[in-house]
């Protein structure tokens, strides 16, 4: 009987196994090992070459470290600005204002809608080159002619320009969560804590926000996923990589196994992101659960 | 029990959906013939074709289009590593990655078909659309001595310039700017009248790589920039300097579209043809997408204006699109049959006159647009990196396109760049040597 039980237990779970095992471990061993090798990604002679793919992104690609710089800039103006502007605006929604299900519905526009369009899109409104720059008339038409310029052309300013379109782009995905965590909180303490006295801001400081810490935590490891692997966004703005100041590490990735057919070594390169990425992760996430124990 | 019985059919029937997914299809009397490829505007003739040959032969052919090129290239390198490459198709990407799929067996040897009959099939080519798809004997990639491929039609690449906003600046449009001080005096009579210089669509770096290959081949010779290749003159060297100092002076004397460096070729194209600039760097495939974007453009090709006399200005040109024919097809010779029926003259002028591209066929030449017979003029001048017989680490290019993109932008020096591709040239070669 026992053995029936435990029979049946594996049959349940063998579907979800295969097709994880087929779909995400077997890939993941084999882009494992072809970043040991040296290969064209065509020939079926693969030169073996140890750690030398790690060895050279560590320490000749100045290329890789700054796409991941770029990436990391992209992350942070995600992580502070996108996530407050969601955060914000959650917590207005979540108070009894006029047409809130509207709003709702407006914010989480920008998600749903494609990058490729979205890059499109915001390249015509920014752009002076092939575009309206809806933007730069705005700026000359409330007397700030000074300001107008290429947003996307200029090195100084195209790697911004990005991060903030990228945060249009998400910060509804943070505005939806946030909302979702703002209504789990008991109105019963908002309610108790308003017959003691407390003001709008004590509530928020010593109620709203160490509730929504988890949630916080959720948000900035799904921001830190997402935007560190950006880039279709930055293809339909930019076009590339313009001359490494938008290169961030898929496209990197990309151009050595497209252009330079160095597929060993974009296997690397992905492994080596890979790995970066669940460290990020994991020290949030023990920065959080001490926050919490704090 | 019964919940275990459905577990267990659907543990069967996941599999086997895979395992349909990969069966083959039973095969018919005629065999039909597939063709890759990612030439959007040259499907809707394919197909007409396709439809012609049908009727004469009874063999169905299906063009399978595939775009953009990125996404092409790719899916042809996946087919490859799962063997699962259609009958025929084009290769994108440089030699040294043609010559990959040769020796993984995916290209069919043409030689014997090119030379049947005293080499009439091959004869009836322009040689130079023909070399990009030869391997040499001796070649440097280990590849026997052949033809593994056939061009459809030829492209060059040079500059255009606008006839119409040459007279508003009160330059002759008969006769374009032949030397680079001539290019900077026209880019300034441009300018004074508010006209922009040159666009191109230096976003795709390939382009900045092809106009400043341009240049070396001017300022240097072959022999001296395929010694460079090799690895025999360092790009430290003054002449190379001269040819990345080009960019700094576009640069510095405004030669060129603002934001060119992050802009596709489509907009470069859109740019040109709605007249907002004087000139542009682009391939004879422009003459087709002008067409559709602006049918009254007034314009006219020329090669890049010289910079030294020494050597001639060459540009890049030959085959712009080749077919190649899958060795482990099982319908090899119908396919080779079709590509000799594709490239006869009869289909290659219909291919010139519906898709305005330059024919393969040297005896397709007749009636073909003014402005593509300047291209073709162009033909004696060109070359391409498939045919020099060695080929640059494409780190080294990357660094270099990228240099070039730094310099337009005013991040970086000629001898800044030079100093930079050459260490990477430099690891490269130790690497190769190892």
């Amino acid at each position: 009987m026992r053995i029936k039980s435990t029979l049946e237990n594996y049959v349940f779970v063998l579907p979800a196994v295969s097709i994880f095992t087929i779909f995400y471990i077997i890939p993941f061993i084999w882009v494992l090992q072809l970043s040991m090798f040296s290969w064209d990604g065509i020939l079926p002679t693969k030169i073996f070459v140890g750690l030398e793919n790690f060895k050279e992104i560590i320490l000749q690609d100045p290329s890789w470290w700054e796409s991941m710089w770029n990436a990391g800039y992209i992350t942070l103006i995600a992580l502070t600005l996108q996530n407050t502007v969601a955060f914000l605006l959650a917590w207005a929604c979540d108070r009894e204002i006029k047409m809130k299900n509207f709003y709702r519905v407006i914010f989480f526009i920008p998600p749903v809608l494609s990058e490729i369009v979205v890059g499109m899109a915001w390249r015509f409104i920014i752009n002076d080159v092939d575009g309206a720059n809806i933007i730069n008339r705005m700026l000359v038409s409330i007397g700030l002619p000074q300001l107008a310029h290429n947003w996307l052309s200029d090195p100084k300013t195209a790697l911004t320009t990005v991060a903030l379109v990228h945060s249009w782009k998400g910060f509804g995905w943070g505005f939806l969560i946030f909302l979702a965590g703002l209504q789990t909180i008991p109105r019963e303490l908002y309610e108790a804590a308003r017959v003691d006295g407390a003001g709008s801001w004590r509530i928020f400081k010593n109620i709203t926000l160490p509730l929504m810490i988890p949630v916080f935590v959720l948000v900035a490891i799904l921001t830190v996923l997402g935007t560190m692997q950006a880039f279709v966004l930055i293809l339909g703005l930019v076009g590339g990589e313009f001359a490494g100041h938008t290169s961030v590490p898929v496209l990197r990735i990309l151009a050595v196994m497209r252009d330079s057919s160095r597929f060993g070594y974009a296997c690397a390169q992905g492994i080596s992101f890979g790995v970066i990425l669940v460290a990020i992760s994991f020290i949030q996430y023990r920065l959080s659960k001490r926050y919490r124990q704090a | 029990m019964r919940k275990l019985f459905a577990f267990c059919l659907i543990s069967l029937i996941i599999p086997a959906f895979f395992i349909s997914a990969c069966a083959v299809k039973p095969k018919s009397s005629k065999p039909t013939i597939t063709i890759w490829h990612w030439m959007t505007d040259r499907q809707p003739a394919f197909e007409a074709l396709a439809k012609k040959y049908e009727e004469q032969t009874g063999i169905k052919v299906n063009f399978e289009l595939y775009a953009p090129s990125d996404a092409y290239s790719q899916k042809v390198r996946a087919a490859a590593q799962g063997k699962t490459l259609p009958d025929i198709y084009g290769l994108l990407g440089e030699k040294r990655d043609f010559a990959s799929f040769i020796k993984s067996d995916h290209v069919a040897d043409l030689t014997p078909f090119l030379e049947e009959n005293n080499g009439k099939w091959r004869k009836e080519f322009f040689a130079k659309a023909l070399a990009v798809n030869e391997f040499k004997e001796d070649n440097t990639y280990g590849v026997k001595a052949g033809f593994y491929g056939v061009p459809i039609d030829v492209m060059t690449i040079e500059m255009l310039y606008n006839k119409k906003l040459f007279k508003k600046a009160g330059l002759d449009p008969n006769n374009p700017p032949a030397t680079w001080g001539e290019f900077l005096h026209a880019i300034q009579r441009l300018r004074e009248v508010g006209i922009q210089g040159l666009v191109s669509g230096w976003g795709e770096i390939w382009m900045i790589d092809c106009l400043a290959s341009n240049y070396a081949f001017n300022i240097m010779g072959e022999k001296k920039v395929l010694a460079t290749i090799k690895g025999e003159v360092p790009y430290t060297d003054p002449d190379w300097i001269k040819v990345f100092d080009l960019f700094l002076q576009m640069r510095d004397k405004k030669v060129l579209v603002t934001g060119v460096i992050t802009m596709v070729n489509k907009t470069a194209e859109q740019l040109f043809s709605n007249e907002k600039c004087a000139f542009a760097f682009n391939g004879s495939w422009c003459v087709n997408v002008y067409k559709g974007m602006n049918p009254v453009l007034d314009y006219g090709a020329m090669l890049p204006p010289q910079v030294s006399d020494k050597n001639p200005m060459m540009v890049w040109g030959g085959a712009a699109s080749s077919f190649l024919v899958n060795n482990r097809s099982a319908s090899k010779e119908q396919a080779v049959a079709f590509l000799k029926w594709l490239t006869s003259p009869e289909q290659q002028i219909y291919l010139a006159e519906a898709t305005n591209n330059l024919p393969a066929n040297q005896n397709a030449l007749k009636g073909i647009p003014v402005v593509l017979a300047q291209f073709a003029e162009a033909m004696e001048y060109t070359t391409h990196p498939n045919i020099w017989g060695v080929s640059e680490f494409p780190a080294v290019i990357e660094k270099l396109d990228k240099g070039l993109q730094a310099i337009i932008i005013g991040e970086n020096t000629p001898e800044q760049l030079a100093q930079d591709v050459q260490k990477i040239k430099a690891r490269e070669m130790a690497k190769a040597k190892k």
